[in-house]
């Protein structure tokens, strides 16, 4: 696989353009740029609004290619994995794809991620942090064959409503039989492109997986063929509006890599991240096993919960107590947001023991700055399933191409 | 279930923990690869009509208490020799014996140090030496055991009194090196004491932690009795061989030639064993005697462990630095100045500390000592029984020879051998004309004859990191494992190697203590 190649100097521009970055220039108008894994990336190309509405009634299109790629391969890649992550591997199915979460030997979470079966012998691991010492160590004893692959595979996630039929109209035949989850290969004119039915969004969507020399044409063909369906490229700070209607965790927003935390108590188990359905205790050892059978059987000492909160207002970082008096904080709000579709007050808070218990009493300290004077507000959260948005049109099959 | 445990390896810490758990009444099987008991203590040929103890030599640290315990004198230990002398090579001519009479007529100030000096580390060694027979305390999540095992070390060194608690907690972080340049004058006394701190480790009497190493053996010699050096009739084998017979009296079932290809698991529990023949035994308990990347990587497999544990047994350095030199000789070796008694007991050369870091140096970048330490015995002064009539045997452990030599041993070992053996005879005139046959172990073969990953005798170097309570890592350091059901019973646990016992009872002791 070739490499695609960053024509200037590294000591000159010491963060990484993906191969689309050339393309987005011309839509980008606020210059709102961040940083994300060594690249540089958009967080608003022109608005937030409308790019989070291309999310939820037509097309969006996010460059996915700083997601930190690995490429596991060998003989022994299944039993690797199936060691490595809490889900049991052995059960995905070759062209299946698994989201999943990896601990440490204390059971704590390192990352979450997804797990790509390309064929027998043959992983990909996608993860929001670097791994590869981990993933390395992790390869002690097993034949397996581990490498970075980032820099060789360029990645758009193209989600909303009308982003099946934007693929049908690049000529992508039968990509709506895809169901969620899958993987399709698919030949463009000579070229190879690889289709998932996965996203951030909890929304129809696809990620597309491509040689990143191929990266640029193909970018232009896929706005050519978008226009008359709403395309619009979008930045992370729209995609993270529709994550948290999915209800979807954000690492170092909702909790911190048991690599990366310094104080004790930190560190999040799968299970205090709602995680449980991740977590398959009975196909054999996996890193962090023997913990979380300990913690299970203890009992868990907080968890991860959704949340409704009365009125409007954002619920940003809040603390949360068990009375309005706020006599006893009971958790914090890590990720909060005024949901413009299902028009609710929504957020994910780590709530103590008992409290993430249906019926518990949760108050939630809102400040609000009224041109510089802060008002508090004290008002009711009420626990609430997640996700927060799931449209039947996420799951359908075929998908809905209009 | 036939057995109730399954000891891997009949090295004399396995065979230890074997007498201990049979004693109390567990039916245990032990297998060992090898077609004889023993591990590194064992006796055998290594040339027509010559026999050798192949690789520890010396019995110095296994306590009184243990032997009369297991009664293995009337399981046919005896000894050719006890309370051996040991005695400084000198180029001059004048060995030096290490006591402080003899030391005095050769250097009066370090005469008078050295008594003060060898009584003061015994007191320290004596504070320390509980710590050796104890089951280490956990420092996290450790319960009420565990405190206590802790606050009864700190009362052993505030019991010391002020003065010598404040010495024994300066000297401990210390190097060799600078201890023993500010006790002593002499370059063959201060080399001599060096040597003993260095011995069987993987760094030079400069290297941080050699005081450590220095109180540790000295702890050892001090719990196995007051005149600790002695040569088992018959070699170390002799050692095994009783323990053996002790254990086989107690009810436990040795098989020799029984290699354990896989240490079985289910369910997360250790199962049995699997042999390299395919056979399967079962066992609720299986206890390893092989070193702790063998049982781990090798013997378990890391599917059934955690990444973090497996990154810490992989990190465990286990390096070894020490050859071992079989001459068979026609005639006795004839050091200059040196009487019977003399050439019976223990033959140091190191006659400076810097002779020693010299010899040291070359090893950080894969090279041998050019001129190499070390420690001399010739057993058929004491026990003819090992060679033919008239004739004698020379075993030195060579130090230092890198386990990983920079040309490969192919190439090195003949240089190694010629400079061993011009070693010795810068001592022992016309020493090459007597030598009828020559073996020499590098680290090499010493790892792949005894099983020891890196041809280490302590199965890990035992330095701060890798010590009591984090010997050989934390998550296996009270001799039980991340696996239900595994322990670990070899020199790789606290308190380490040499031929000393107390990590197979300690482990035995642990566990008892589970099961019950």
């Amino acid at each position: 696989m070739q490499t695609f190649a960053n024509p200037e100097p590294h000591y000159r521009r010491p963060l990484l353009r993906t191969p689309f970055a050339g393309r987005a220039e011309p839509f980008i108008q606020t210059d709102a740029y961040i940083q994300w894994s060594g690249y540089t990336t958009v967080d608003v190309f022109s608005s937030v609004e409308q790019e989070y509405f291309a999310i939820r009634n037509a097309c969006s299109v996010y460059d996915l290619t700083p997601m930190v790629k690995y490429r596991i391969a060998g003989p022994e890649a299944e039993r690797y994995l199936n060691r490595l992550v809490t889900r049991n591997i052995a059960k995905l199915k070759p062209g299946r794809v698994a989201y999943t979460v990896w601990c440490n030997d204390a059971g704590h979470v390192i990352d979450d991620g997804t797990v790509f079966r390309l064929g027998a012998t043959e992983f990909r691991l996608c993860t929001a942090e670097r791994q590869l010492d981990w993933l390395l160590d992790s390869a002690i004893g097993f034949d397996v064959e581990i490498a970075e692959v980032t820099e060789t595979i360029a990645a758009l996630s193209l989600q909303g409503p009308t982003s099946c039929a934007v693929l049908k109209a690049l000529g992508l035949a039968g990509v709506e039989r895809l169901k969620m989850f899958d993987i399709g290969r698919f030949d463009l004119d000579g070229m190879a492109l690889t289709v998932s039915r996965t996203g951030f969004t909890g929304d129809l969507g696809y990620e597309l997986w491509m040689d990143p020399v191929q990266a640029g044409a193909f970018w232009d063909r896929l706005m050519a063929a978008g226009r008359p369906h709403g395309i619009r490229p979008i930045g992370s700070a729209a995609l993270n509006m529709a994550r948290i209607e999915a209800g979807f965790l954000q690492i170092n927003v909702d909790f911190v890599s048991a690599e990366h935390t310094i104080r004790t108590g930190r560190d999040r188990s799968p299970f205090e991240l709602g995680l449980d359905w991740l977590v398959d205790l009975g196909k054999g050892h996996f890193n962090g096993r023997r913990a979380l059978l300990a913690e299970q059987a203890r009992g868990p000492r907080r968890r991860l919960v959704g949340l409704d909160i009365e009125g409007n207002k954002p619920a940003d970082h809040a603390l949360l107590y068990a009375e309005k008096s706020g006599k006893r904080q009971i958790g914090t709000v890590s990720s909060a947001l005024w949901s413009p579709t299902c028009k609710r007050n929504l957020a994910l808070a780590m709530l103590d023991a008992p409290y993430f218990e249906k019926g518990a009493e949760i108050w939630a300290e809102i400040y609000l700055n009224r041109e510089l004077v802060w008002e508090r507000r004290m008002v009711r959260a009420h626990l609430t399933d997640r996700p927060f948005f799931a449209p039947d049109r996420r799951k359908a099959v075929p998908a809905g191409d209009r | 279930m036939a057995y109730d445990c399954i000891i891997v390896g009949a090295g004399h810490n396995g065979l230890v923990c074997a007498n201990y758990l049979a004693r109390s009444g567990r039916k245990v099987l032990v297998l060992e690869a090898a077609d004889r008991v023993g591990g590194a203590a064992i006796t055998r040929d290594f040339a027509p009509g010559f026999r050798v103890s192949a690789c520890a030599h010396l019995l110095h640290q296994m306590p009184q208490a243990m032997i009369k315990e297991l009664d293995l004198a009337r399981h046919g230990l005896s000894f050719a020799a006890t309370a051996l002398p040991t005695h400084a090579l000198a180029l001059d001519g004048r060995p030096l014996r290490l006591d402080a009479r003899a030391i005095g007529l050769r250097s009066g100030a370090d005469g008078a140090a050295y008594g003060p000096f060898t009584e003061r580390l015994g007191k320290f060694a004596a504070a320390l030496l509980p710590a050796l027979q104890m089951v280490p305390p956990r420092l996290a999540n450790g319960g009420w055991s565990d405190r206590l095992g802790l606050v009864k070390l700190g009362w052993q060194i505030r019991s010391l009194g002020r003065t010598d608690m404040r010495e024994l907690l300066r000297i401990l972080g210390m190097n060799a090196y600078d201890l023993l340049e500010e006790q002593f004058e002499s370059d063959l006394v201060k080399g001599a004491l060096g040597f003993d701190a260095v011995l069987g480790s993987g760094f030079g009497p400069r290297s941080p932690g050699s005081v450590l190493t220095l109180l540790y053996r000295l702890a050892a010699q001090s719990a196995s009795g007051r005149e600790p050096l002695s040569q088992p009739q018959g070699g170390m084998g002799a050692v095994t061989d009783a323990l053996a017979a002790a254990a086989r009296a107690a009810g436990v079932e040795i098989r020799t030639g029984a290699a354990v290809a896989r240490i079985a698991v289910e369910n997360d529990k250790t199962s049995g064993v699997v042999l390299a023949d395919g056979a399967v035994i079962a066992a609720g308990t299986v206890i390893s005697n092989a070193d702790p990347r063998t049982t781990f990587l090798k013997l378990l497999g890391t599917e059934h462990l955690d990444t973090g544990f497996v990154r810490r047994i992989d990190h465990l350095r286990s390096r070894g630095l020490v050859a071992k030199l079989h001459l068979a000789l026609d005639g006795p070796p004839e050091f200059t100045g040196l009487d019977r008694v003399g050439l019976g007991g223990r033959l140091l050369v190191a006659p400076s500390l810097d002779y020693l870091e010299r010899a040291f140096n070359p090893t950080k970048y894969g090279e041998m000592s050019e001129a190499p330490a070390l420690e001399i015995t010739v057993p058929t002064v004491n026990d003819p029984s090992l060679a033919p009539a008239g004739q004698h045997v020379l075993s030195a452990l060579v130090q230092y020879a890198p386990y990983k030599f920079a040309a490969g041993w192919d190439v090195g070992k003949p240089r190694l051998t010629d400079r061993a053996i011009e070693a010795i005879e810068a001592y022992a005139p016309g020493l090459r004309r007597k030598i009828i046959a020559v073996e020499t172990l590098t680290p090499l073969d010493i790892e792949a004859e005894f099983g020891m990953t890196g041809g280490h005798w302590h199965h890990g170097e035992l330095a701060f990191d890798q010590f009591f309570m984090v010997r050989p890592v934390p998550g296996a350091a009270q001799y039980r494992t991340p696996v239900a059901g595994l322990f670990l019973c070899g020199a790789g646990s606290h308190p380490g190697g040499g031929v000393m016992g107390a990590a197979g009872r300690n482990a035995a002791r642990q566990i008892l203590k589970q099961a019950a």
